[in-house]
């Protein structure tokens, strides 16, 4: 599996500060960031970041873990992914 | 690029639609640890198996954490043992087989290993006989170990003695099993035409035409189906199985990539996808709760085998473009017990046994968790048994029976087993009897291939 394209999913209650916060977090770890798009729906924001974990200095699933408890401190759901799934479901 | 709509598409089936892959089931053949002794046989099957799978449940769990997606089972399934049990003495010998099976299940960590099976269509070898009658006992003592016996095929026909002692073997296995409400029979599966390459559970062995070690994968989602036709409730047909193909597709490209990934990363060849819809007795994960959503006041009323047919058809022409290789069951399950929409059925009076028959002449795979009151007669599971195989091999597809006999209870009880398998309200089985007919012994000749008007 290409590991390098990660995509990661941020959902949860709108509040200010969240992109900043998985930003910082993305960016001391060396991650790069290739594309953001997000929406906010009801009240929910729904952020969606296209990113480089190659030159990452921790493994996926360090920064898996690393993000899933920023998440949990920051109040919002995030979920770190393979882009392959999505490429496979949605794309023939 | 992916957009936010196709991710959080993905997700909300995840998280909200109860999708996952249901199991990653490698196939190993044991046709290498034949032994004259049993000590012997034991340590080849044990270090063959521990050998292969040793890594199976870290690699599943680690694709898992990678996709996002849970899978559910990691399992196993085996040559089935009576073909390598040949020079075996005594139905004890078989007995310490399916324990040594059980404890290399254990070892390498997989919730289920299937492949104490028998394959009698035409006949019995001693050795088919010796597991067959040591299965109770077998299942009695083991927690993780399946059985299945093939006793039809539409190309050899059914072999009556083996269903005669199938119907005293469940009887006899729900009877070692009364503490547990007989759940030695939720791992017992009779089938006609079993595939070689199912990785389903109760029913998975590993047949003779299949490579050393395989990586087959089963693909689960009726609650992703069933949330799909939500949004087009007053759709005609056509847009329907549109509708139906379309979630199939996405589904079983998902279990695609979890093969391929396992079989990489496992250093095996990948076998198949089964593209069956399993469900859980989760709420929203429910066969019967898509057969209520196509519009059906409640599963079995009428209208509920062709809705079934539609689902199962297009469940097949959706998912059959997604996969490399296709296989296994690869149709809509129906089981009772693990299946909240069907227990409700049952127990309000919508669904019958002879129902549920019916509907397996349309669907995989047959009929499957069903628990009967304690007191039917073994002739009686025979002759279920008897028209369940007549349905396969007509037919020409595969078809099963897994029956509880609930020792000591009748209609208005229940069975409980938790988890995947559930719990089932007893269903009344027709009160007259086949003794004669299960009793002439012999078989039921293949039937014609031709002239099919």
């Amino acid at each position: 599996m290409e590991m390098q394209r990660t995509i990661i999913t941020v959902v949860g209650k709108d509040a200010v500060g969240i992109i900043a916060r998985v930003c910082t977090c993305l960016s001391e770890n060396n991650c790069n960031i290739l594309d953001i798009s997000q929406t906010i729906t009801g009240g929910y924001f729904n952020m969606m970041m296209v990113v480089d974990l190659s030159n990452s200095s921790k493994q996926f699933m360090e920064m898996r873990k690393e993000l899933h408890d920023l998440g949990e401190k920051i109040g919002v759901e995030i979920h770190v992914q393979s882009e392959e799934i999505f490429n496979k479901m949605h794309r023939i | 690029m992916i957009s936010i709509s196709e991710v959080l598409e993905t997700n909300k089936m995840i998280e909200q639609e109860n999708f996952d892959v249901r199991t990653i089931t490698m196939g190993i053949s044991l046709l290498d640890s034949a032994d004259p002794d049993v000590d012997r046989m034991i340590g080849k099957i044990s270090s063959k198996i521990e050998r292969c799978a040793g890594d199976l449940v870290r690699i599943g769990d680690e694709i898992s954490a990678e996709l996002g997606i849970p899978v559910v089972n990691k399992r196993i399934s085996v040559t089935p043992i009576s073909l390598i049990g040949g020079q075996l003495r005594s139905e004890a010998d078989f007995v310490r087989i399916a324990e040594a099976l059980d404890t290399c299940a254990a070892n390498t960590g997989v919730n289920f290993i299937g492949g104490f099976s028998a394959l009698v269509a035409k006949g019995m070898t001693p050795a088919d006989e010796m597991l067959i009658r040591s299965i109770p006992a077998a299942l009695s003592r083991t927690e993780r170990v399946c059985s299945s016996v093939n006793v039809g095929s539409t190309r050899q026909g059914i072999n009556m003695d083996a269903v005669r002692l199938m119907g005293q073997v469940i009887r006899e296995t729900a009877e070692n099993t009364a503490d547990r409400d007989g759940l030695g029979c939720a791992k017992l599966v009779v089938f006609c035409n079993a595939p070689d390459d199912n990785p389903f559970m109760a029913g998975a062995f590993h047949g003779v035409t299949e490579p050393d070690v395989v990586i087959n994968v089963g693909v689960s989602g009726p609650g992703v189906v069933k949330a799909a036709l939500e949004e087009c409730r007053d759709a005609d047909f056509e847009e329907l199985c549109e509708m139906i193909k379309r979630t199939a597709f996405k589904i079983t490209r998902v279990g695609q990539l979890v093969a391929e990934e396992a079989a990489a990363r496992l250093q095996v060849p990948f076998g198949i996808v089964d593209l069956s819809l399993a469900p859980t007795p989760a709420i929203g994960d429910s066969v019967a709760g898509i057969l209520e959503e196509i519009g059906v006041e409640k599963a079995g009323a009428p209208g509920t085998t062709a809705a079934l047919a539609m689902l199962n058809d297009q469940v097949k022409k959706g998912g059959l473009m997604a996969s490399h290789y296709v296989g296994g069951l690869s149709g809509a399950f129906i089981p009772v017990s693990e299946d909240q929409g069907m227990i409700e059925a049952v127990e309000e009076g919508a669904l019958t046994l002879e129902k549920l028959e019916a509907m397996t002449c349309v669907c995989s795979v047959g009929l499957d968790m069903i628990a009967i009151p304690g007191d039917t007669p073994a002739a009686t599971i025979s002759g279920i048994i008897a028209d369940e195989m007549a349905l396969g091999m007509i037919n020409q597809k595969t078809t099963a029976v897994r029956l509880i006999p609930a020792i000591g209870k009748t209609v208005g009880d229940s069975v409980e087993f938790g988890g995947l398998l559930g719990h089932a309200p007893v269903m009344p089985v027709n009160r007259f009897g086949c003794e004669r007919f299960v009793s002439r012994g012999g078989r039921i000749p293949a039937p014609v291939h031709s002239f099919r008007n």
